[in-house]
């Protein structure tokens, strides 16, 4: 007889030591592994849950500006502050850390400051304000006065044409651009711009330079343009007309020839500057005027700040918001910023408030264990993979929107079905062919020149 | 140059194994033109198959190989006692045969924990006692002094359900009641769901009763108007749970529907014993009319089936497919039973004088665990139980820590009874016909069944819905040669209802009736 029976042996399956890490031998045939999908279903659905639990994104409100914060600029070599212009001309700079004034400004500026922009490099403190009083300042935070009691002069001013409404500073070059009723190009060391450029708009709202293709810069007008300049040949390239203007716009920081629009239609486009005859995508949630919008650092994700008092954040290659975030205090947004980290968005409003926010609105912070990380990993590749299932779905895409908010976009579907309606008549009475299909990503385009 | 030649040699073995490993088909998503899709299951399949190769090499790593035992010249397997396989094994195993004398509370019924370290017996005359049988240390010992009909240990050693004279109980590890549950009325048979924490049994008024252990809820009742039965299975693929009926009828219940999924006549006479193997493909039935029938219960259809002797009382398979039958003193254990009609059996065992009223395979070991009428025996049946556990699925060797981390994972992971039905892998599927597809197909049908009732002779209601009017009513109670003015009155308006009816269904004139020149229109009229 040839015989054998299952003997294990405890030595072979238990730890020696109570330091040693338990043995857990594993045996993947399926047989042993039963209700595999219902498991798994289970396990995603909790992962919803849990996510939607845990999803607190708001950090914290910091007060200080007596007016609405109109301006709001990150700093790229230092990740834990911000620096905010309010309506009363005061210049702020906000440790984000301690969420508290770190260096104040009171009376920066005759009326708003319109924009604020640190000046690149490790070693320089300083950075720019432009103003309604058509002043450009120069300021430092060690030599125009440390503390946040007195009053701090600038390091230099100088005097621009118009009511200046923008400033953004070269990635490289000691320039900055500010745009007025033209976009004007200074030498940070020289009290006169060095150059100027116009291409029909008379009033401009915003410039921003590229800062990966350095000499490129786009600014927007009130005349519904959207402009792009070279800098070497001290022109414009191309000038695009929507059918209503862009408040802002951001320039993808990982690839060059992309840039993102705040537009007064409540849609924010994303455009590729070499071909700028269609948006790339159209992000369609605001249910009113987008009034600014950033690029994360990985160029994956957008901020947008709305006059419908709330903000959204979107994947940049996707149509519909990720998260909207809105607290009952805060009033019309007009800056959103991402942080350099990606990790925080940073938004100021018309209350007076800057608040903090957390980009990913469940995320834990602080330092994660490998064990931690490969749970959040697993959880959302199962969100992931069953996402389209309803109940998943449904746990994932459930937000708390404002009333006012719900009621108006209730409204505007009704409005944007009735237009679909009336043009699908309209082409069903007249010639075949007479009234054309419009690709969404082309209809608010009016014109496209370049030069 | 010797590497060069084992690599490919590893494949080969690996090779063979994928099949065993694989999910699905990879036909799926044979039709999808959008190129972006496309590159995504181009990639879930890469996945896919990266996955499967890996799983199918970590077959190497599995340190157990199963049991076996083979005769050599003129032996036979089924002459083999158990004295002489315990000579033959070794000392650890050897232990593995004993028997425990428990004349006076018989007879005696057994269940095993999922792990396969506990057993749970429970004399019939009121005894209860579970303990960790190889190291022989008793846990708990209990005499109730009530009837006790069945016992199943819950999800892990530390809670325990017994089916008592009246009502189900459940205790934990230390003995104490902890729970009486009064809806289940004089049980028979129980039986526990461990991944969905139901806890089912089967009485006297034929009832299916599932409870969830977790919440504490009854979740379902099934009447199954089939009278009493003391026969309940589960299926342990799909959680299916199968019962066997005095009529020789077999049927098949989840907690969703409170009909049978599925009936089927199985036996001449009274359903004894039924078995079910962990791949849900074979189901073993044995009745009093001394049959031992193998099913394919993924068609219904019987493959094969033995006589017994005397009818079988109780059947088990075991983890590897072995599949033991015990009748009278005898137990007989079949290899290959369930796929090939087999002329003799593996082994078999005696027991003299005593009665076999319950066994059960011990999860991952070749042991068998019999319960009779004067205690409880446990024999080696060597190639039963799977060589190679799963640690995070149930560990044999599980710490107390260990336990307890398991038993929170499994309820994060507790499945919703709702989602049991014959093929649990429906969950995510796509459909495979349209909602509107699916609505006209039914619609047809039930245009069929009435045609066909038609044919058969059996009247239809005809229900007008909606079609009686006030007038209608008045004349039908009105005296019909009867013609005044208020019936006149009422013809009238039936007339014009009419008019107004058939003017609707054909919809406006656009001529006359809409657009700008309407109104014209309607002066003319007047006029």
């Amino acid at each position: 007889m040839k015989v054998k029976a299952l003997s294990r042996s405890t030595s072979d399956y238990v730890r020696e030591r109570s330091s040693d890490i338990q043995r857990l031998p594993r045996n993947f045939d399926p047989a042993l592994h039963p209700f595999e999908r219902a498991r798994e279903y289970t396990r995603a659905v909790n992962a919803a849950k849990l996510e939607r639990m845990f999803a607190k994104p708001f950090l914290g409100a910091m007060d200080g500006h007596i007016d609405g914060v109109y301006t709001l600029s990150k700093h790229p070599w230092d990740l834990g502050s911000m620096i905010s212009g309010s309506g009363d001309g005061e210049i702020r700079i906000w440790s984000l850390g301690s969420q508290k004034t770190v260096w104040k400004a009171p009376n920066a500026h005759k009326g708003i400051v319109q924009g604020v922009c640190p000046i690149p490099g490790n070693e320089t403190d300083r950075f720019i304000s432009v103003g309604f009083d058509k002043l450009v300042k120069i300021w430092s935070v060690h030599e125009s006065g440390a503390n946040t009691s007195g009053i701090p002069d600038p390091v230099a001013t100088y005097s621009g044409k118009g009511l200046l409404s923008g400033v953004d500073h070269h990635r490289k070059k000691p320039q900055f651009a500010t745009s007025s009723s033209c976009v004007e190009i200074w030498d940070v060391n020289r009290s006169e711009p060095i150059s100027t450029l116009t291409w029909g708009a008379d009033t401009v709202n915003t410039v921003r330079m590229n800062q990966t293709e350095t000499n490129v810069l786009a600014s927007c007008g009130t005349d519904r343009t959207i402009i792009l300049y070279d800098l070497r040949s001290n022109s414009p390239i191309v000038k695009l007309v929507q059918t209503l203007r862009t408040n802002a716009i951001s320039w993808n920081p990982m690839e060059a020839f992309i840039f993102a629009t705040a537009n007064e239609d409540h849609n924010c486009y994303t455009f590729d500057m070499r071909r700028m005859n269609h948006a790339t995508n159209i992000l369609k949630d605001h249910v009113s005027a987008v009034m600014d919008i950033d690029y994360s650092p990985t160029g994956e994700e957008l901020v947008s700040a709305s006059y419908d008092r709330s903000i959204r954040l979107w994947n940049a290659r996707e149509g519909k918001s990720r998260d909207i975030y809105h607290t009952k205090r805060m009033q019309r947004v007009f800056c959103a910023r991402f942080s350099m980290d990606s990790k925080y968005v940073v938004s100021g409003s018309d209350d007076g408030n800057v608040r903090l926010w957390k980009a990913h609105a469940s995320e834990r912070l602080g330092p994660k264990s490998t064990r931690e990380r490969n749970i959040i990993e697993y959880s959302e590749k199962l969100k992931e993979r069953y996402q389209y299932l309803p109940q998943v779905r449904k746990i994932l895409k459930n937000r708390n929107i404002p009333q006012p908010i719900k009621k108006v976009s209730k409204t505007k579907w009704t409005m944007i079905e009735s237009q679909k309606r009336k043009e699908e008549n309209r082409r069903k009475h007249s010639k075949p062919g007479s009234v054309p299909y419009v690709s969404e990503r082309k209809k608010s385009i009016v014109a496209v020149t370049s030069k | 140059m010797s590497e060069n030649q084992k690599k490919p040699k590893a494949t080969k073995a690996t090779k063979k194994n994928l099949p065993k490993y694989k999910r699905g088909s990879d036909q799926a998503f044979i039709n999808v033109t959008n190129w972006k899709s496309k590159i995504v299951l181009k990639q879930t399949k890469n996945k896919n198959e990266s996955a499967l190769l890996q799983a199918a090499q970590a077959e190497n790593l599995l340190t157990e190989s199963a049991g076996y035992l083979e005769a050599e010249g003129l032996e036979k397997t089924y002459k083999f006692t158990q004295q002489q396989i315990g000579e033959n094994v070794d000392l650890n195993s050897a232990q593995k045969i004993f028997d425990l004398n428990l004349e006076n509370f018989g007879p005696y019924h057994i269940d095993y924990t999922r792990n396969g370290r506990n057993i749970l017996i429970g004399g019939r005359k009121g005894h209860i006692a579970s303990f960790d049988w190889k190291n022989a240390k008793l846990k708990n010992e209990l005499h109730l002094r009530e009837t006790v009909r069945d016992v199943k240990w819950l999800h892990n050693e530390s809670l325990f359900a017994v089916a008592q004279k009246k009502y189900v109980y459940i205790y934990d590890h230390t003995g104490a009641e902890v729970h009486c549950l009064k809806k289940h009325i004089e049980p028979h048979a129980l039986d526990f769901l461990p991944y969905h924490f139901l806890l089912t049994s089967i009485g006297n008024q034929g009832v299916l009763r599932y409870q969830d252990i977790s919440t504490g809820q009854l979740v379902a009742e099934h009447r199954t108007g089939m009278g009493a039965c003391k026969v309940l299975c589960q299926n342990p693929y799909n959680a299916i749970e199968v019962l066997g009926h005095g009529s020789g009828v077999v049927s098949m219940w989840a907690p969703s529907s409170n009909q049978p999924l599925v009936k089927m006549l199985c036996h001449k006479g009274p359903v004894q014993s039924i078995a079910i193997d962990r791949s849900g493909t074979y189901m073993a039935t044995s009745g009093l009319d001394g049959l031992l029938k193998v099913w394919d219960i993924r068609s219904y259809k019987e493959l094969h089936s033995y006589y017994t002797p005397t009818p079988a009382h109780s059947l088990d398979i075991s983890q590897l497919g072995l599949l033991s039958v015990g009748y009278g003193p005898h137990v007989t254990i079949w290899k290959d039973a369930l796929k090939i009609k087999q002329q003799s059996p593996y082994l078999s065992h005696m027991m003299p004088s005593k009665s076999i009223s319950s066994m059960k395979f011990v999860p991952y070991d070749d042991t068998l665990g019999i319960g009779h009428s004067s205690g409880i025996s446990s024999i080696i049946v060597p190639g039963a139980g799977e060589p190679n556990f799963d640690a995070l699925e149930t560990n044999p060797f599980e710490t107390q820590k260990q336990r307890r981390e398991m038993e929170i994972h499994s309820l994060l992971d507790k499945i919703q009874p709702d989602m049991i039905s014959l093929n649990p892998n429906s969950i995510g599927q796509a459909a495979s016909t349209t909602r509107e597809e699916r609505v006209k197909a039914a619609k047809e049908r039930l245009l069929e069944n009435m045609a066909e009732k038609k044919e058969n002779g059996i009247q239809l209601k005809k229900k007008k819905r909606g079609r009686n009017s006030a007038a209608h009513r008045f004349l039908r109670k009105r005296q019909k040669n009867v013609i005044d003015i208020k019936k006149l009155a009422a013809l009238e308006k039936i007339e014009k209802e009419r008019i107004e009816r058939e003017k609707k269904r054909q919809g406006p004139n656009p001529e006359t009736d809409t657009g700008a020149l309407a109104s014209f229109y309607a002066d003319k009229k007047k006029r």
